[in-house]
């Protein structure tokens, strides 16, 4: 436990020196900031105005960098660690893998959910000194969406880091994971369903399958729990389960699909040569 | 203390050890030679047991590297040839070694001292910002004050200077008694006066293993 312990500071450590970790945190910082000097908090769009609607816009814009900014800045962890070496000799000290392995997960999620989390927490102190309404509903409801979304592309990001053995293809192939499922969000679905090739069930299966989509319909559930906004996914899903109930399954779906990947990342990152 | 039974280790098509057997008992101080692809590399990380083989075992103890890797590596200190660029500031790589291996800091501190070489005022610095003269000392320090039986040093003289390899070729001499020592090397007569064997290897396999008189 002690080793476990001792990675995940010293990876935490490692990477809020390091420069990523800065702009990250500048860049979902800079966005709150931005969004009160724009004043989104005073605009009213589709009936949304005030916090509600500066956090809504935060989460839109979140949907598509945060995945991006965990996979490029994440996958890297072991395999450059492999490249360089640090590996060979790190791992030349008693520390089961398994220790290794999770310190580091858990290091690096820290790393990668406080920023965004720090961001909105920011919001609402500010929202708050400026005498605006309290969303809190909508503020627990996205602290839960952010964390299942962050472990999601963390544990993508360390099941890719476990087998590739050059950092350059483990980020190829994490722009193209991003790049897939962001597709997957409107144009790819929209398309498959234009060509008529597939049945509308597969289609609205697909897309429920994507965490950024389930991420997505899910921020915008709150505000409208008919999610009328959404098309047809929103009738499969209200037929299917309650608002409360899809709103669970946005968190525990992609906690649990990161959760799988970083586990078999572990299974091969322990059944591989290490370096 | 290190026993290789039948090791064969594949890469691709490339074979980088040829069924090697050998074995390595207590104060056995070893140079180990070869060509550059020669299988020494390979040879040293399956003793520490980043390679998985494509046949035949190592055991360090009776023990397997792999399965038992916490244990084994207790009892092996190991320095690269290299020094990694490794982003950890000295005070936390410490921590890191105090932490996982029970190392006495004070003891990485007096070897440290013993190389000429300054760690309170550099205790912030990141380690890949030192010299590489000055990585290397820290690891060789490190690798002595964790007291183990086994020490395997990957040409650890490469970046230091004449006056640092004789404060290190000291400080092993001293600290040597009962253990097995490892040199890979391509510079015989840096370490012959450490070492009573010599291996030689040449495409994956040992070519000669000779025992020599210190």
């Amino acid at each position: 436990m002690k080793n476990l312990k001792l990675i995940a500071y010293l990876d935490l450590k490692e990477s809020l020196r390091a420069k990523w970790f800065l702009v990250y945190s500048l860049v979902f910082g800079g966005l709150i900031a931005l969004f009160f000097i724009a004043g989104v908090t005073e605009s009213q769009v589709m009936g949304f105005s005030g916090l509600s609607r500066l956090l809504l816009m935060y989460i839109q814009i979140t949907i598509v960098i945060l995945p991006i900014f965990i996979l490029v800045t994440t996958v890297r962890s072991i395999s450059g660690d492999r490249d360089n070496h640090i590996l060979e000799y790190m791992l030349s000290f008693p520390i089961s893998l398994r220790q290794y392995y999770w310190g580091k997960i858990i290091g690096r999620f820290i790393t990668v959910y406080l920023p965004v989390l720090l961001a909105m927490v920011i919001a609402i102190i500010y929202g708050a000194i400026k005498g605006a309404d309290i969303p809190w509903s909508i503020f627990f409801l996205y602290t839960g969406l952010l964390f299942s979304l962050s472990f999601a592309f963390l544990g993508i990001a360390f099941f890719i880091s476990s087998f590739v053995k050059s950092s350059e293809v483990a980020l190829g192939i994490a722009f193209f994971i991003w790049i897939f499922l962001l597709a997957f969000i409107d144009i790819a679905l929209i398309s498959l369903m234009m060509q008529n090739r597939f049945s509308t069930e597969l289609i609205i299966t697909i897309s429920m399958l994507n965490p950024m989509e389930i991420f997505r319909i899910a921020a915008i559930s709150l505000f409208d729990p008919e999610l009328t906004v959404m098309g047809p996914v929103a009738f499969y899903i209200l037929d299917t389960m309650s608002q409360a109930m899809f709103v669970l399954l946005s968190v525990v779906y992609p906690t649990t699909l990161g959760l799988i990947f970083a586990y078999f990342g572990f299974r091969i990152f322990k059944k591989k040569d290490l370096v | 203390m290190i026993k290789v039974n039948n090791l064969t280790k594949k890469f691709g098509s490339s074979l980088s050890l040829d069924n090697i057997n050998c074995e390595f008992i207590k104060n056995d101080y070893i140079a180990l030679m070869g060509a550059n692809g020669a299988g020494k590399t390979t040879l040293i990380r399956s003793i520490l047991g980043y390679y998985h083989p494509d046949n035949g075992e190592v055991l360090i103890n009776g023990l397997n590297p792999i399965n038992e890797r916490v244990k084994v590596l207790n009892d092996i200190s190991f320095v690269p040839q290299l020094p990694p660029p490794i982003k950890l500031s000295i005070n936390e790589l410490i921590s890191y070694v105090e932490t996982s291996s029970n190392v006495d800091k004070e003891l990485i501190f007096h070897f440290a001292n013993e190389m000429k070489l300054d760690v309170n005022t550099n205790l912030h610095k990141s380690f890949f910002k030192l010299s590489g003269g000055m990585k290397q000392k820290l690891l060789i320090s490190i690798s002595l004050a964790k007291k183990s039986n086994i020490i395997i040093y990957d040409e650890p003289t490469a970046n230091l200077d004449p006056k640092a390899r004789d404060d290190f070729y000291r400080l092993l001499k001293q600290n040597e008694d009962d253990k097995v020592l490892l040199f890979v090397t391509h510079r015989l007569e840096e370490v012959k006066e450490l070492v009573n064997r010599q291996i030689y290897m040449d495409l994956g396999k040992i070519t000669s293993d000779e025992r020599v008189n210190v």
